[in-house]
């Protein structure tokens, strides 16, 4: 297949996981619609295009694991295993309800597909680190990814994970940042900055460091992953330079970290993000 | 200590955060060593209005609890009155070791407060949920841990722990809950508040669970059992004497708590109690379990945090003596 039909087809898998997130979510009225949203398109390649994996097998050894350290973006998590038929893509509207298997944070004992169980911020730099090591032990070719927030890079877990993945040279691991300018009390800038910028500073621990200008654009996500697998001796870090709230109208561009919109605002959101995928279809 | 008590089972309309809050904001006022540090979670407790009235007093950590509780008992030791808020899953677990030694070990008294305890936790799920923040703080020496209930009790507390010059970690229930007291009710940390009087069983509740143990009161009256109730906010110091006196005065005693028995409140009063005047007890609260997603509602039913199991309690306890 050329690239650009690849591409293509990224696209509107991404705008599907979309379309998903935002009925997932609005099955139960709020949740972390921002953080949700602006990992959509990198989800949308490695699960797409990138990652080895069977939905029949989801523990398969020799798969590609995804570990989303930020956790609280469950939901887009679950819409795309839903999607890449891990099970019925209903089962995620569960979210949140009384013994769901699809709670707010990623839980590896609950839901298919979910390698890793995160929550706590920090924690899951350090079990995907862990994975790629044990991963490397055994001589598997596969890769682990992991999600991690810009806000979440305060915690010094995150640069504790990032020495020891390069000490021990785990080139079979790719960080992505998402770096969405916001963590929960406003702008990173103003809580807690990374005042070189979060790529500069895993430069710095010695990662291999590929910056996405644009992350939600699934070629930039391709091509970054494509460096990383070329690269090595040490991990690679893509920084994912994205939107937060991107393609939920009543959350991009606002920087919130979890919404509650009326009922009007969901059926146009949902309304805009098909309307959104027909057009991405018709291209 | 005097207190008005409201409990007719009715919210609050104002959040239980805004009587932290409230108080910080007088403190601060007029001591100007007292400060609030945050981890990134100020929009939660409506913090930013201590910022924007004391912006050099109140410090965002960002999503660093560790640093945060560090960060926390230097100031201390410069002098200043330090609060330190997190979930209380993060300011417990998360920087427990920081707690233990920067702060209580090296005698800097540092005033940890953890919201959502337990089962408040809810749509955040098991990450999020805390059966055992107390339990952590309670095992530091010398250490103060209190679950209040409502506004004016936190409001209450908030002043208390900073007088009190002792480490210290508070439970807070952030959001519009039951009201327990009438404003301006005052507490003595380390002394239970008796609610009812009675005599045939001693319910002993703190948090969430005390509005259940006084409907739990009421059930049992109208089936003519009388119960008294008691408020223990204070894990530790325990009022160890209000427990010997209601274990005579009642012969059997019902503990009821958002956390896990076995290394909370009921633990910690069956020590006294089978010390000094064993009698039969029944402990309500979270059997060695994880917590789990859900509404508050289901929580406390998936977790038998209710009235009703209260009643089912004192009953066993009664039929026991
Ligand atoms: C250890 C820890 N501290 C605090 C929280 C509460 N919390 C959840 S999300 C969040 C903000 C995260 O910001 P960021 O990593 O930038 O995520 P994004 O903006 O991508 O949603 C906070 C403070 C948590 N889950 N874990």
């Amino acid at each position: 297949m050329q690239k650009a039909e690849k591409m293509q087809q990224l696209r509107v898998f991404a705008q599907e996981i979309r379309l998903e997130t935002l009925k997932t979510i609005g099955s139960l009225g709020f949740g972390h619609v921002g953080g949700s949203m602006s990992i959509i398109d990198a989800l949308a390649v490695l699960y797409g295009e990138v990652m080895k994996i069977d939905p029949k097998n989801p523990r398969w050894e020799d798969r590609d694991w995804c570990v989303l350290s930020k956790g609280h973006a469950g939901p887009a998590m679950y819409a795309t295993l839903g999607l890449k038929g891990f099970y019925p893509l209903e089962d995620a509207y569960t979210l949140n309800q009384p013994h769901t298997n699809f709670p707010s944070h990623t839980d590896r004992t609950k839901t298919p597909g979910v390698d890793l169980t995160t929550g706590s911020l920090g924690q899951g730099m350090s079990t995907a680190t862990g994975a790629a090591l044990g991963n490397k032990i055994d001589g598997r070719d596969n890769h682990v990814f992991v999600f991690v927030g810009d806000g979440e890079a305060d915690e010094g877990q995150v640069w504790e994970g990032a020495q020891f993945a390069v000490h021990y040279q785990l080139d079979n691991l790719v960080c992505f940042v998402d770096d969405n300018k916001y963590q929960l009390d406003g702008a990173c800038e103003n809580v807690m900055k990374h005042a070189k910028g979060i790529g500069a500073k895993f430069a710095a621990f010695g990662w291999n460091v590929v910056e996405c200008e644009d992350g939600n654009d699934v070629e930039q996500i391709y091509d970054a992953i494509q460096t990383a697998y070329a690269t090595k001796g040490v991990p690679t870090c893509i920084v994912l330079n994205t939107v937060k709230g991107k393609g939920a109208t009543f959350a991009d561009g606002t920087g919130a970290h979890s919404s509650q919109p009326s009922k009007e605002q969901w059926d146009e959101a949902i309304a805009y993000a098909e309307k959104q995928l027909a057009e991405i279809k018709a291209q | 200590m005097s207190f008005t008590l409201i409990g007719k089972h009715e919210k609050d309309s104002r959040a239980n955060r805004d009587g932290y809050v409230t108080a910080m904001l007088e403190m601060m006022e007029k001591d100007l060593t007292v400060m609030h540090v945050d981890c990134d979670l100020e929009n939660c407790i409506n913090t930013g209005k201590l910022a924007k009235a004391y912006p050099e007093r109140t410090i965002n950590a960002g999503i660093a609890e560790a640093n945060a509780v560090g960060v926390s008992a230097g100031l201390c030791a410069t002098g200043k009155t330090v609060f330190v808020h997190s979930f209380g899953c993060f300011a417990s677990r998360r920087a427990f070791d920081q707690a233990f030694m920067s702060a209580a070990y090296a005698k800097l008294p540092v005033h940890i407060v953890g919201s959502d305890p337990g089962v408040c936790a809810a749509y955040n799920g098991g990450t999020h949920m805390p059966f055992e923040d107390c339990a952590l703080y309670m095992s530091i020496p010398d250490a103060v841990v209190v679950d209040p209930v409502d506004y004016a009790q936190i409001n209450c507390l908030t002043k208390k722990l900073a007088e009190s010059g002792k480490f210290s970690y508070m439970r807070m229930i952030r959001k519009t809950f039951t009201t327990v007291y009438g404003d301006g009710s005052d507490f003595e940390i380390g002394k239970g508040v008796t609610l009812k009087e009675g005599k045939d069983v001693a319910i002993i509740a703190s948090g969430i669970m005390v509005d259940e143990a006084l409907k739990a009161e009421e059930q049992l009256a109208a089936e003519g059992i009388s119960a008294k109730v008691i408020d223990m906010f204070t894990w530790k110091p325990l009022d160890e004497q209000l427990i010997i006196d209601s274990a005579k005065e009642c012969g059997a005693i019902v503990t009821a708590e958002n956390h896990q028995v076995k290394c909370g409140l009921g633990s910690a009063i069956a020590n006294v109690v089978i010390q000094n005047c064993p009698v039969p007890m029944e402990m309500v609260g979270v059997e060695d379990r994880f917590g789990q997603v859900g509404a508050e509602s289901f929580l406390r039913e998936e977790y038998g945090l209710t009235a009703a199991h209260i009643v089912e309690a004192a009953k066993k306890a009664i039929s026991r003596k």
